[in-house]
């Protein structure tokens, strides 16, 4: 039988809490350096160690890294999970085993291979600690020996990772050596896949999300960050402040050109942000969904007093416990009108890890530029997991610290007012405290106040301030990073979507293609939409709007966008706690163009 | 009071401003108020300190007491916040700017209740801010319900009494590790303006608490923070004088009447020991003094615990003596190398890659 090549899925069903990582980046790296196009997606409990847990790799010659439904092989380490692991895996597939785990009867077009990895971890240490944690490289031994991973590749990536480490990283070497040699002598020819090196991955970088926002916001120059800790948020945090203390400290002093502050929660978190955005620090926060609500009134309390913010939402699913590990697209209409009263934000929508490096210095510049919370909204899956990109670009452009009085400016104009439209952009002009010139002063408050920030109840003053704001956010349409659309020629059909959805978006506009079905499609990148939006809406016969929630957040947007057409915009929505995949995006697009076909498993409304 | 018969030219301090250059917007809480006296105050004590307006950062949350800001130091930039969250803000506006002397001004509802989370860790932290609490246990801009500093058994208008314990905020903050705790009653400027101008000079959180009689809700008999009852229970620890750093200290104490405290810009607190002897230094012997006085139904007021060493959050913070929010982009933004060498290491895999957590 001709085996498959570089089209793969690897299942790794194990415990959180015992050490797999390190076998599992190992494995994602390896197939990285073969120049094979991979993605890394961790499926993992609320939990420190003692649940099951996930690691899901996919490598694809032809550069899908979307998730994808099925697994062609699976690890089983978790003698808790093994039984419904192994029932999941189609014909076909390959299942190796600890031989010490009992699974149930399997049927004959599956592959199993049973491994003894207590018996060959017996000469390579006496410690049981060490041995429960090193056990995992028997497993990417096997692997690499019966998919064609290169050994050279794997001490490489070893090397990385524990090369300064020598006893680990002789213990870690010995195991995978063993797995491997086991795997020689006892499973010969035994796998229908295969992995073979080729040339797509040259020059690419593998890394999260949530550490390429951190690093837009160490080059956008942040100052100020404040953050409780909450998943799936955390690691963008924590990774900042490595960030910061290793490139922001004053050569001469050794002190600090930032500030973190770990608040007592997320509002307090927020309210630390107002504070240092108003004072004229770059400051930012970020969080996850219970946080984001404890932070909408300080979020209206922004809108209106017109304070710049940036807020990182890096989504799960709803509140409190239950799901939270898991991802979801289901914050867009919260965030975008967060907080009582008549307020709207700017909410980007990063699809990509380049995206999160440059989005996270496009939400300062937006939001010096706009005097306003921005919030960029993110989830588990672009957060946590790894992602192939290419090298992240230094920025050329300065930074944009918006409409800001100085003394000197203060000094050329008669009088300030600070909330008078003078530009016609609906953004006024703003002072910092510590300003000398008198005039510069003014007070600071929520919703009733006029041009001049005076107190003041009057109705024609609140109207005309609200309409300013109004005309500040139709500004801001023009300012938010753009839609990407690519029109298939003669198409009748629209796909729109956003945020890590993308990845199986692509995925299922070939598998759609090759069914005879063209598509045009939109991703959107920000909320206000760009005038684009609506004209491609209109320009298509049908449009499908994709996303990961269950009451279609986006597609009531677009629908807002062109009303006359509303009847014509429809939803595939998925919101499972699992990451999209390309077949189902494809089953809730092909139910909507093609009734009644038949409905794959993915769900559609 | 009879009228003079030139005009003097107004008074100017030691940096050439007026009183009136101190001055806010006209107050619009009831006549009487005890929170316009502090107000008042606080204008005296830093027209007298010859504090630099642009100095200056006011912040409030919600509340009558909260309005206050307004009507002070007019040429100051203001922030009047949401309910309870003052703490919050001025942690940002001084980690942006170090170089703000932070004036809080927040009332019991603010503080005891909605906000006592952020009051506790504002202290924690030991962020520089003068945290004044115009007291008068009662929300008075909601009519008159009770707080979380009314005393057991006082009173509400229709007679309805108390029963829940007071949080003693002094108490509260001596407990915290705060370096700087007052306590003082809105009627007694003279205790008021010394105790404030040392508060500007301390480094760290300066909690004031100061009782303010409500008028319209709380100066009825019964109540336990009425001009009368204040009046009748006041029992100062001491006699306050502050001298600044620019000034002499006249020797015209009797040797032993007194104890001196230095702050750290070497201005010094003259304490004028009365009935008994107060040591402001021992924090153990601070909070027996408010417990036994809360037990004997007096309200003692003065400096009652100091700590001009403790160490303020910037120092924490370990920043860079510019204010942060002034910092320009090359400080800020760090080099293309950098980036390269990052990008190098995610590149070969020499970071560790994955994450996991719940």
């Amino acid at each position: 039988m001709k085996p498959v090549v570089n089209d793969l899925s690897i299942h790794i069903a194990t415990v959180n809490g015992s050490g797999s990582q390190t076998a599992n980046s190992l494995i994602l790296r390896a197939i990285f350096q073969m120049g094979i196009p991979v993605s890394g997606k961790n499926l993992f409990p609320s939990n420190i160690a003692g649940l099951p847990t996930w690691f899901t790799i996919r490598a694809s010659g032809e550069g899908w890294v979307a998730r994808r439904k099925r697994n062609d092989l699976l690890i089983v380490m978790n003698p808790e999970t093994a039984a419904k692991d192994v029932a999941e895996m189609g014909p076909g597939s390959v299942i190796i085993v600890n031989e010490s785990i009992a699974i149930p009867e399997v049927p004959a077009d599956r592959i199993v291979h049973r491994v003894p990895m207590g018996k060959l971890m017996e000469p390579i240490t006496n410690d049981v600690r060490l041995r429960r944690l090193v056990v995992n490289m028997i497993y990417v031994g096997v692997l690499a020996e019966i998919l064609g991973i290169e050994e050279a590749e794997l001490e490489r990536a070893l090397q990385a990772q524990l090369g300064r480490k020598p006893k680990a990283m002789a213990l870690n070497q010995a195991a995978l050596r063993a797995g491997m040699a086991f795997a020689r002598e006892q499973l010969a020819g035994a796998s229908p896949f295969r992995l073979e090196r080729m040339d797509r991955t040259g020059g690419r970088i593998l890394i999260d999300g949530n550490t390429a926002g951190a690093l837009g916001a160490l080059f956008a120059g942040v100052t100020v960050v404040t953050w409780y800790p909450i998943t799936p948020s955390s690691s963008l945090v924590e990774a900042l402040i490595g960030f910061l203390e290793q490139h922001r400290r004053d050569p001469e002093t050794g002190r600090n050109t930032f500030a973190v502050v770990q608040a007592e929660d997320e509002i307090a978190a927020i309210g630390m942000v107002l504070g240092a955005g108003w004072a004229g620090a770059r400051a930012m926060t970020s969080t996850s969904g219970p946080g984001l609500s404890l932070m909408t009134e300080f979020a209206g309390y922004g809108y209106y007093a017109e304070i710049p913010a940036v807020i990182w939402d890096i989504q799960r699913v709803g509140p409190s416990t239950g799901l939270p590990t898991r991802t979801a697209q289901a914050d867009l209409s919260f965030a975008l009108t967060m907080s009582h009263g008549d307020t709207q934000f700017p909410v980007l929508l990063p699809g990509s890890v380049e995206e999160c490096y440059q989005f996270a210095m496009d939400a300062f510049d937006l939001a010096e530029r706009l005097q306003s919370p921005v919030f960029v909204l993110s989830d588990l899956d672009l957060g946590m997991n790894n992602w192939m990109a290419d090298p992240f670009v230094y920025p050329e452009k300065p930074w944009d610290r918006g409409k800001v009085l100085d003394d000197a400016a203060l000094a050329k104009v008669r009088t300030f007012e600070r909330y008078r439209d003078v530009d016609g952009d609906g953004i006024p002009y703003r002072t910092l405290p510590g300003v000398r010139d008198p005039k510069g002063a003014y007070f600071t408050r929520g919703s009733g106040h006029d041009e001049a920030a005076r107190y003041t109840e009057s109705s024609e003053v609140y109207v005309r301030n609200l309409d300013r704001l109004a005309r500040k956010y139709d500004t801001a349409r023009t300012l938010v990073p753009a839609p990407i659309i690519t029109d298939a020629p003669g198409a009748e059909l629209g796909l729109i979507a956003f945020g890590s959805t993308h990845w199986a978006m692509l995925e299922a506009l070939a598998m759609l293609q090759r069914q005879g079905i063209a598509a045009s499609y939109c991703r959107v990148r920000a909320l206000p939409f760009a005038a684009s939006v609506a004209e491609f809406v209109r320009r298509h016969k049908k449009v499908v709007v994709v996303e990961q929630n269950r009451d279609g957040q986006l597609a009531e947007r677009i629908r807002l966008e062109a009303p006359e057409r509303a009847a014509d915009v429809l939803s595939v929505l998925h919101y499972d706690g699992m990451p999209i995949d390309a077949e189902s995006v494809v089953a809730g697009v092909l139910a909507h163009v093609a009734p009644p076909a038949a409905i794959g498993q993915g769900v559609s409304r | 009071m009879s009228a003079p018969t030139t005009p003097p030219a107004a008074p100017v301090n030691r940096i050439g401003l007026t009183r009136a250059d101190y001055d806010g917007s006209k107050t619009t809480l009831c006549p009487g108020c005890g929170h316009n006296a502090i107000t008042g105050g606080i204008i005296q004590a830093a027209f007298e300190a010859g504090l630099e307006p642009h100095r200056v950062a006011k912040l409030s949350g919600i509340g009558c007491s909260s309005k206050t800001p307004a009507y002070f130091l007019g040429q100051s930039h203001g922030f009047n916040a949401v309910h309870g969250r003052m703490p919050s803000i001025a942690t940002g506006v001084h980690a942006a700017n170090r170089e703000l002397l932070l004036i809080g001004v927040s009332g019991d509802g603010d503080t005891a209740s909605i906000g006592l989370g952020q009051f506790c860790h504002l202290i924690r932290r030991n962020v520089p801010a003068v945290y004044i609490v115009e007291n008068n246990g009662v929300y008075g801009l909601t009519k008159g319900q009770f707080s979380a500093t009314a005393d057991v058994g006082s009173t509400q208008k229709t007679g309805r009494a108390n029963a829940l314990m007071p949080i003693d905020l002094c108490a509260l903050a001596i407990e915290l590790g705060c370096g700087f705790v007052a306590r003082s009653f809105s009627g007694d400027q003279k205790q008021l303006r010394p105790l404030l101008r040392a508060a500007f000079a301390h480094r760290g959180t300066a909690v004031l608490d100061v009782i303010s009689p409500c008028v319209t809700f709380a100066d009825h008999e019964g109540s336990t923070k009425s001009y009368a009852a204040v009046k009748q229970t006041d029992a100062p620890l001491h006699d306050i004088d502050y001298v600044p750093f620019y000034e002499d200290i006249h020797v015209d104490y009797a040797p032993g009447t007194t104890r001196e405290v230095k702050m750290p810009d070497g201005s010094t607190i003259v304490l004028k020991k009365l009935a008994e002897d107060h040591d402001p230094s021992d924090a153990t012997g601070a909070l027996r003094v408010l417990h036994e006085s809360r037990a004997e139904h007096r309200l003692v007021t003065g400096l009652v615990y100091v700590d001009p060493a403790s160490r303020p959050f910037d120092e924490e913070l370990a920043v860079v003596d510019t204010p942060l929010a002034q910092l320009p982009l090359e400080r800020v933004r760090p080099p293309r190398q950098v980036l390269d060498s990052i990008m190098r290491a995610y590149r070969e895999g020499t970071v560790a890659v994955g994450a996991g957590g719940g």
